[in-house]
């Protein structure tokens, strides 16, 4: 078993992550992470998945996935060719004791306070899961009392878009005669 | 062509402009501003009395003419009936429209009076579905569903379209395009991939052709017909491709699978190369995977991609309309063939062996009652090869596979995906109505009967005079064999009594129907002559059968291919055979 990220493109239409989330539990695929968004496109929405599958089991879910109509484009991103990241939100016990230390952390990681009040902090941090696994570490010593984390999100590196390759979409022509006529053969 | 009136018109006429020339349905009250237009249109709605026997009708109307099966049913629970027919034609590529009501757009999401989520219930077995709460949509929406159930791999479209939106002004325009980002079916094959096949073909010393239905749906009988013969191999028909390669063919060894004949089975196990055109490696098929066919290469040719190499892996995939693909391989073959002729003498003479040593045969019941694979032999002799024979699903399923010899394509219909019992009669009633001209059985079993057989009703008030033979043996005979087989005889729940009740002449009768009845062996031919002679009205022969015919041969669920048994507790005299 590997992880794999996929970013999908989906037309912004209703039901569309109800058909992917039950394309993936109908199939007993096993999502990691799933996060979705609008794009530069206000008609496409864009998909981030991350799941952990094999090689062969990788093609069928990509296959799969491209059967819904409502899915434009599917693409595999690979690491070392994307920028990937998380955004995470926790919140960690704080008083004016130990504040230092929790701000040393905060800076170490880039992070940043969003809040605070006598007993706690609230920390905002963006990357790669790695980074925050560890940070999520180092702040275990103060008592995390919430957390929330987004999925994975990632871009390819370069100039090029997924959506270049794609949205150049024509009209598939029917006949006077009614489908019927013109699809039957 | 602009024209303003409201939804429910606009829904008529964008159903007329798709070129559909029968309905099957039910009104209720969240389609009901629909049935107005109807009542007007030059559309055949016919009314039928259940809406699952709508939608199986439609399957049977789309699987003998190739074209769309349209059903219509009102939301909730007329909704909800059609899921087992929208399943089944999921399962088996059957090209569907299903257009719902469903409650006001207001109240969607207040479990309103009849509100069901159909279309979040259908999503997992219909091709694509739809929720239509603008009128303006309509059109477009219908449009769409009619060019997605019938392009690429065919399957069921659900258009679920909000009250408010059928009694609302609108403009009816009829698209001249579909614009569908997210769907491009590839109909034509790589041409890279025909010479791979061709290629592959020559080194075969074992190929064999393994047929799917995905050859009728594409129309490729002909297609296949000259690829057989010029390499001439052995051919394999599923039980979805019954028909789509004649029986009475010289390379014809049968159906493979579960309960395929030992040659079927045994050519796919033993063979070094499978020519696969549109079939599926379904588990009936390969029984236990891991030991299907292990020293074979694999061409596997389909409309859909996520097909190839979702059971087993492919050497060589071709990804197109079969028609195409198997259009481009013959010119292509034949060129490879003319430098390199593969020498099948010995796979013939093997094969040729199995199929004389083990024919599909039954014994007659030693107490002189009736058995009911000659019941169903006799069916198909005496209707013809242009006969159209519907089943339901268990033994007589099988045996009707098994013991009509099928000749063309379409004129074998069953659900072979999903099993759906009570598919036979209302299937039956589509197709008599997509072949008017055309013998109909359908060849049903006691419980399947008592599924669906209202429909008779239908057929009798609406000129569809179907036949029917119910294979009486007074059980749930398929469960009944496995009881047997593998539940020491314990039979849990698998009798049904119908011998006793219901009299099932006096209920055809009941419904406007001929019942007749038939259990002597030797009244067998002139009860089907009968039935044969009456065309004006739907017929209904109870054949009262012996109950302990089991269907052989068998792989039981879940082992190789290689433990098929010819008859309990016996396996072919493989030493006898060298393989």
């Amino acid at each position: 078993m590997a992880t794999h990220t996929l970013a999908v493109l989906v037309e912004n239409s209703p039901g569309v992550l109800a058909r992917v989330a039950g394309l993936f539990s109908r199939r007993a695929y096993n999502i990691d992470s799933l996060a979705v968004g609008p794009t530069e496109n206000p008609n496409i929405s864009r998909m981030t998945i991350v799941l952990n599958v094999e090689g062969h089991a990788l093609e069928q879910v990509i296959r799969q996935l491209d059967k819904l109509v409502n899915v434009i484009q599917i693409a595999e991103v690979i690491p070392d060719e994307s920028v990937q990241a998380e955004l995470l939100l926790v919140k960690v016990s704080a008083t004016t004791r130990n504040r230092f230390d929790v701000d040393a952390v905060v800076e170490k990681y880039d992070a940043k306070v969003v809040d605070s009040d006598a007993s706690s902090v609230t920390i905002e941090a963006t990357g790669e899961a790695a980074k925050i696994a560890d940070l999520l570490s180092d702040l275990e010593q103060f008592g995390i009392r919430e957390l929330v984390q987004s999925g994975l999100i990632a871009l390819e590196r370069g100039g090029t878009s997924l959506s270049d390759r794609t949205l150049s979409t024509q009209g598939i022509p029917i006949a006077d005669g009614g489908v019927q006529a013109d699809y039957q053969n | 062509m602009s024209k303003k009136m409201n939804g429910a018109s606009s829904l008529v006429a964008a159903l007329e402009s798709a070129g559909v020339d029968v309905m099957f349905g039910i009104p209720g009250g969240a389609i009901l501003p629909a049935y107005d237009p109807i009542f007007d249109s030059k559309i055949r709605h016919i009314l039928v009395r259940h809406e699952q026997g709508a939608g199986h009708a439609a399957t049977g109307y789309a699987q003998v003419t190739g074209r769309v099966g349209v059903c219509i049913a009102t939301s909730g629970p007329g909704a909800t009936n059609l899921v087992t027919p929208l399943a089944d034609a999921a399962m088996d590529s059957v090209p569907l429209v299903a257009i719902t009501g469903q409650v006001p757009s207001a109240a969607i999401g207040t479990d309103a009076f009849q509100e069901a989520d159909i279309r979040g219930i259908t999503m997992p077995f219909t091709k694509h579905n739809y929720l239509i709460t603008d009128p303006a949509e309509i059109p477009r929406a219908i449009a769409e569903a009619f060019y997605i159930a019938s392009s690429g791999r065919p399957g069921p479209v659900l258009v679920d379209i909000a009250k408010d939106a059928l009694q609302k002004d609108t403009v009816f325009d009829w698209p001249t395009s579909v614009s569908l980002p997210g769907y491009h079916p590839q109909a034509k094959p790589e041409s890279s991939a025909i010479r791979d096949a061709a290629a592959l073909i020559t080194q075969s010393s074992k190929p064999v052709f393994y047929v799917g239905g995905g050859v009728i749906k594409a129309n490729a009988a002909r297609e296949l017909m000259q690829l057989a013969e010029l390499l001439g191999a052995p051919v394999v028909t599923t039980l979805m491709a019954r028909g789509a390669f004649p029986d009475s063919h010289d390379l014809h060894l049968g159906m493979p699978g579960m309960h395929g004949t030992v040659a079927a089975v045994t050519a796919l196990q033993k063979s070094d190369l499978l020519i696969t055109l549109g079939a599926r490696f379904d588990d009936r098929v390969t029984g236990k995977l891991s030991t299907f066919a292990v020293n074979a290469k694999v061409i596997h040719a389909d409309i859909d991609p996520a097909e190839i190499g979702k059971n087993r892996y492919a050497d060589v995939p071709i990804v197109g309309d079969l028609k195409q693909t198997i259009a481009a391989l013959i010119p292509e073959l034949k060129a490879a063939l003319a430098k390199n002729k593969p020498d099948l003498t010995e796979w013939w003479r093997q094969m040729a062996s199995l199929r004389s040593t083990y024919p599909l045969g039954y014994n007659k019941p030693e107490d002189g009652s009736l058995s009911p694979q000659f019941v169903i032999e006799r069916l198909g002799k005496i209707s013809g090869p242009d006969a159209i024979f519907a089943a339901g699903v268990g033994q007589h399923q099988m045996w009707a596979a098994q013991f009509v010899s099928y000749e063309k394509p379409r004129t074998w219909l069953n659900s072979g995906g999903l099993g759906t019992m009570g598919y036979a009669v209302p299937a039956a009633m589509g197709a008599k109505v997509g072949a008017p001209d055309t013998t109909v059985w359908a060849i049903d079993g006691d419980g399947c009967f008592q599924m669906t057989n209202q429909e008779l009703t239908t057929c009798a008030l609406n000129n569809i005079p179907i036949k029917v033979a119910i294979i009486n043996n007074e059980s749930l005979g398929m469960v009944r064999q496995w009881q047997t087989l593998f539940y020491e005889g314990r039979y849990s729940n698998t009798s049904l009594d119908s011998k006793r009740v219901p009299n099932f002449p006096m209920l055809a009768e009941a419904m406007g129907c001929i019942g007749l009845s038939c259990e002597r062996p030797e009244d067998v031919d002139a009860t089907i002559e009968k039935a044969m002679a009456i065309n004006n009205q739907p017929v209904v022969v109870d054949f009262r059968v012996h109950r302990d015919a089991m269907v052989w041969p068998m792989v039981a669920a879940g082992t190789s291919n290689d433990e098929i048994m010819i008859a309990r507790d016996l396996a072919p005299d493989w030493d006898s055979q060298e393989l």
